[in-house]
């Protein structure tokens, strides 16, 4: 993992000073967080609170109120199966049994030697191609559960360039 | 002469390998000597044709798909660069495909034809004209035509997009905000995504005329976190506009002002509700609002609020630049216009078809879908997302319509229309709905928060056989419960997926699950 993001007080300072300006800055300060430091730290909500002029309480409840805003760190690559009914129409019941047994993890769970982050997606918006998955910002179609292994191969030897 | 061939750059062209294909291309050119450009267009929104390359020729453009990089040598040998005819994944000139010849493209004219990015392509194709023409009129003239289209709400609610824009028009305010609503969760929907990934100017476009027409001088594009490629093209698209011009403090020299940001969602499909939406632009949980006040009067930040769909707001500028009257002229009954549908699950053919109101799912599934991926007979379709009916085949002929399908208690919704075979187990798909209620409810009214779980335990029970049709019967009336006593659709229309399957397809809620039956 990248040094820099172990996340500190300093650091999470200048993020909320680059963005708090703005009009509604709870979200924009909560993704350029979780965007630096993969998760959007414990220890930064008392910081956020102060410059915001919230109550932790207030803070808190937002961060657990969105699915896409995490307090741990997560592996090193996120993936994301979407379990929508476009997707389920394609086979999304049987790809998710699959990622889950072969990960050997559950939704919001990481495996054990910190590589993968499974979680659960409601729409990718590929609906025309399912089953869709999402790997860190990459989504993938027509994911069959032999695909779905390869594409973790290819992850757990070699970080995924993001294309585009 | 560089010979221009196109390969597309949205969302489900990449996850079909279009990155590689382009490479591969350039890579194949570059050792065969050959003068080869790649334009990195929209898509033609002929998904199951993705990645869909395009050779430009003196005859206009010719289309070759689904192509996969290991098919580039062969089209390359077999004529490619002369949009030859030949070679098995050749389909003739793009434009005269059937599935796109057959549609009627208003709103999305232009995608899959430009480089999204490109202000001169846009230009090229008609774009801003129908700012220019807004920028001639007064406000009230403006929102005149606009009642006149007869555009309805396209995110699923189908309010008079004209009443609500005289609405904010008349409420005085020192600020007012055009908000657009692009957290698209409904699945077997992505033709919001397909305008702001292949054509997003228009929204841009959209967004700046109703600026011009309510008074209002900012505007916020509220967009899902799942859709990043989005995010990156219209933060790209905003600030080319802004330099060319169209969006800042002196729009094109008038002295009008729109400022535009994107607001990244995070994950919560209540938040497309649009008071819930409002809530979360304002930093806070994503819990409804009691309405009234209505965001025309008290919206974003407790001022006068335009919230619109992607798809409403990019039908504008059509109807600016061509007049209200070519926008009406198309359509039937009080559905004026044309709906963007977008046929997704177990289809052959999945993609978007934009046609004007009236036509038949028979018509969608069949001529254009080709029915089922998997070959095996279709089952059920749900049309609206995950909170409208599942439609059995003895409603396949109706007119698509928003009030003909709401006398039958279904919904168009934002037109995904989502096909299933027979493999479908429908009481698992009422169970379904119901999960999803229970994981995305804002929690704010009971009936919804609590409702959804006691839902998904009945149908559980059901599904198990204890107690069968005393439970069937707490199913109709927690359904009776919901509908009637939450506070937003959420809650109110979960309902419809779950009665809609057991009154249809009654049969499934009589055995025991299947095991797994994907």
């Amino acid at each position: 993992m990248n040094d820099s993001r172990e996340w500190t007080p300093q650091a999470v300072q200048a993020e909320i000073d680059a963005l708090k300006h703005k009009p509604g800055a709870l979200l924009p300060i909560l993704h350029a967080l979780q965007d630096r430091f993969g998760h959007v730290p414990e220890g930064a909500v008392p910081i956020i609170a102060e410059s915001l002029g919230l109550t932790r309480a207030e803070v808190h409840g937002v961060i657990s109120f969105y699915h896409h805003f995490r307090t741990a760190p997560p592996g090193r690559h996120v993936v994301q199966v979407c379990r929508a009914e476009a997707c389920q129409a394609r086979g999304a019941r049987a790809l998710e049994a699959h990622a889950q047994a072969t990960l050997g993890v559950d939704y919001h769970q990481t495996t054990a030697d910190r590589e993968i982050t499974l979680e659960a997606v409601y729409c990718l918006g590929n609906c025309a191609c399912g089953p869709s998955v999402r790997i860190d910002d990459q989504i993938l179609g027509r994911v069959s559960p032999d695909a779905f292994d390869a594409l973790v191969d290819e992850l757990r030897t070699q970080p995924l360039e993001v294309l585009g | 002469m560089s010979v221009r061939v196109f390969v597309p750059r949205d969302t489900t062209a990449l996850s079909l390998g279009a990155d590689a294909v382009a490479t591969r291309l350039e890579r194949e050119a570059e050792q065969r000597g050959l003068a080869l450009t790649v334009v990195r267009n929209g898509s033609r929104g002929l998904a199951w044709l993705e990645p869909l390359v395009e050779v430009e020729t003196p005859a206009g453009r010719v289309a070759y798909g689904p192509v996969t990089p290991a098919d580039v040598p062969s089209l390359l040998d077999e004529g490619l660069l002369e949009g030859r005819d030949g070679h098995a994944l050749a389909k003739g000139p793009t434009e005269a495909i059937p599935y796109l010849a057959r549609q009627q493209r208003l709103t999305f004219a232009r995608i899959g034809v430009t480089d999204p990015l490109s202000v001169e392509d846009y230009k090229a194709h008609d774009g801003f004209r129908g700012l220019e023409a807004a920028l001639a009129l007064e406000p009230q003239d403006i929102v005149e035509e606009v009642k006149a289209s007869g555009l309805r709400g396209r995110g699923g609610a189908a309010f008079p997009t004209g009443i609500k824009w005289q609405t904010v028009l008349d409420a005085p305010a020192d600020q007012k905000y055009i908000v657009c609503n692009a957290d698209e969760g409904d699945s077997g929907t992505f033709a919001d995504r397909l305008v702001m990934e292949c054509d997003p100017y228009v929204l841009i476009e959209g967004m700046a005329i109703a600026g011009l027409a309510v008074n209002a001088t900012q505007g916020y594009i509220y967009l899902r976190s799942e859709y990043p490629l989005a995010k990156q093209i219209l933060d790209d698209a905003i600030a080319r506009a802004e330099a060319a011009g169209y969006l800042g403090d002196d729009i094109q020299g008038s002295g009008r002002v729109f400022h535009l940001e994107v607001r990244l969602g995070a994950g919560a499909y209540i938040c497309g509700e649009e008071t819930s939406l409002l809530e979360s632009l304002e930093g806070k949980r994503g819990l409804v609002r009691f309405k009234p006040p209505l965001p025309a009067i008290e919206g974003l930040f407790g001022r006068p609020t335009v919230v619109n769909n992607v798809l409403s707001l990019a039908a504008v500028p059509f109807i600016l630049a061509e007049g209200a009257q070519a926008y009406a002229d198309h359509g039937m009954g009080r559905s004026r216009g044309t709906l963007a549908l977008q046929l997704a699950g177990n289809v052959k053919r999945g993609g978007l078809i934009e046609l004007a109101f009236g036509t038949t799912l028979r018509t969608l599934m069949e001529d254009f879908g080709g029915g089922t991926a998997s070959g095996r007979p279709l089952r059920a379709v749900q049309v609206g997302g995950p909170l409208c009916a599942y439609l059995p085949e003895s409603q396949w002929d109706m007119p698509l319509d928003y009030e003909t399908f709401a006398e039958v208690g279904a919904g168009v919704g934002h037109g995904g229309v989502v096909m299933f075979d027979d493999s479908v187990d429908m009481a698992e798909q009422a169970r379904f709905s119901m999960e999803f209620c229970k994981e995305e409810s804002c929690g704010k009214c009971t009936p919804c928060r609590i409702g959804s779980t006691r839902g998904v335990e009945v149908i559980d029970r059901i599904r198990a056989g204890r107690d069968r049709d005393a439970n069937l019967e707490l199913l109709g009336e927690l359904c009776e419960t919901m509908e009637d006593g939450s506070l937003c659709a959420m809650g109110g229309m979960t309902p419809f997926p779950v009665q809609s399957a057991l009154k249809h397809f009654p049969d499934d809620f009589q055995r025991a699950p299947e095991g797994d039956r994907s």
